[in-house]
């Protein structure tokens, strides 16, 4: 977002008539809270800027790739990723809870939220749109190969395909097959195949020839 | 409750639409939504199922005609004036009029930020041995409350099996109505499609659920 938001609650009536309804409701809320001694908006600034440089899918790309490179990290995050994550000093920490579930050749995961819009946000940052709105949230848990191919893929007929509705306060991040012709690859590099739909399951993993070089 | 929320396996939505290049907000007002929403869960105002239950309740033509940021934005207002922190009078006046009760962690500054990076966590000690396992057969129950559950409604009176218990968790089910943690053993259940949509659903699919332990019976 390229807007300053530095206005947080002084000198902007002359700007009132080009506000719409929500925005001057939301700046009204904004100046309760502050002159309340609820909220500092200088900590509500940081909470902003915070999800718009620092947390996002590269974290989780960087941990999909090790997990490609590192058997015993690959094992480690399987079996408890939260804690696999947290002993990984260039990836910023995650919440507990986190479930890493891994595509195979038999197996193709896909997360949803049907209730509301539950997603890992440390590892993948704040939910596209799509995430949040009824035709995916409506659509993942009967007819997800119906879903997928509104992302341009399609998979296999025979293979299964699992569906994690997130229900609780559990997180899910799809482990996806690392794509074939990136032996020897460095971790970097790798990171740069995993797209955010890859870790939700909507969509696959670029392939070496999509890589920009 | 059973609201629009609810809508797995609901028909007529239309085609999912990603969006190339999606920005992280689309209007600046929903960022300082998303912050205020998560400052005032920070120091204890609200808690994320008490939000979660003011976004359900929100009319539900207003909840299907109405943006993320812009159903968080009517809950947080709905649930501040509920709990008295934010009174009408205030809203309207776009000012702080009257004394309003401390939030249970004080006020929300730049210290605070940095706990927020990192979600807490909702695993507490179990009051009790955990009733299912692994590989049991278990059935969701049907039920119907007019409070929040996170039961939803596609998979109640439907067989499936336990697949990994996840520790025990708090119940949003009390939780959402600040009526305390009562900790529940939490599962992944895993239902066959076909039991779920019939003959017709996809034959590979599998969906699974996030359960606590009082939504399931043994089947």
């Amino acid at each position: 977002m390229a807007h300053d938001h530095d206005h947080h609650h002084h000198d902007h009536d002359h700007e009132h008539s080009e506000l719409s309804e929500t925005q001057l409701r939301v700046r009204a809320l904004e100046t309760i809270l502050t002159e309340k001694g609820y909220v500092d908006p200088k900590a509500l600034d940081a909470i902003v800027e915070m999800y718009e440089t620092k947390i996002g899918p590269r974290n989780g790309a960087r941990v999909i790739a090790r997990a490609w490179t590192d058997p015993a990290f690959r094992q480690a995050l399987l079996d408890d990723a939260t804690q696999a994550i947290n002993t990984l000093g260039h990836v910023s920490r995650t919440g507990d809870h986190l479930i890493a579930v891994e595509n195979t050749l038999q197996r193709h995961n896909m997360v949803v939220c049907t209730l509301c819009s539950c997603y890992p946000w440390e590892m993948l940052g704040l939910p596209p749109v799509w995430y949040k709105a009824s035709p995916y949230r409506s659509r993942a848990v009967k007819d997800p190969r119906g879903v997928l191919a509104d992302f341009g893929v399609t998979l296999p007929k025979d293979i299964e395909i699992r569906v994690w509705d997130s229900t609780a306060e559990t997180r899910f991040i799809v482990l996806p097959m690392r794509p074939e012709g990136t032996d020897g690859w460095s971790e970097d590099k790798l990171a740069e195949l995993v797209t955010r739909d890859s870790m939700i399951g909507t969509g696959l993993p670029r392939k070496p020839a999509e890589l920009k070089s | 409750m059973n609201g629009v929320h609810d809508m797995g396996g609901m028909d007529g939505f239309g085609k999912v639409e990603p969006e190339a290049n999606e920005p992280t907000f689309h209007e600046a007002w929903e960022a300082r939504v998303m912050a205020m929403v998560r400052a005032m869960g920070a120091n204890g105002g609200l808690n994320i199922d008490s939000q979660r239950f003011a976004r359900e309740s929100l009319p539900p033509e207003v909840y299907l005609a109405s943006s993320y940021y812009k159903k968080w934005f009517l809950a947080v207002e709905n649930q501040l004036v509920e709990r008295s922190m934010v009174g009408t009078d205030e809203l309207e006046a776009g000012h702080s009029l009257h004394q309003s009760p401390p939030l249970p962690r004080g006020k929300f500054t730049l210290d605070d930020v940095k706990r927020c990076a990192v979600r807490g966590s909702f695993g507490r000690e179990p009051q009790g041995p955990a009733i299912f396992k692994p590989g049991d057969s278990v059935r969701a129950k049907n039920i119907n409350p007019l409070t929040h559950t996170r039961l939803p409604r596609y998979v109640r009176g439907h067989t499936g099996m336990v697949e990994r218990i996840n520790g025990c968790h708090v119940f949003p089910d009390t939780n959402a109505h600040f009526r305390g943690d009562h900790p529940q053993w939490l599962y992944t259940v895993v239902f066959d499609a076909r039991d779920l949509w019939g003959d017709d659903a996809d034959p590979t699919l599998k969906v699974s659920i996030e359960a606590f332990e009082p939504y399931l019976e043994k089947a």
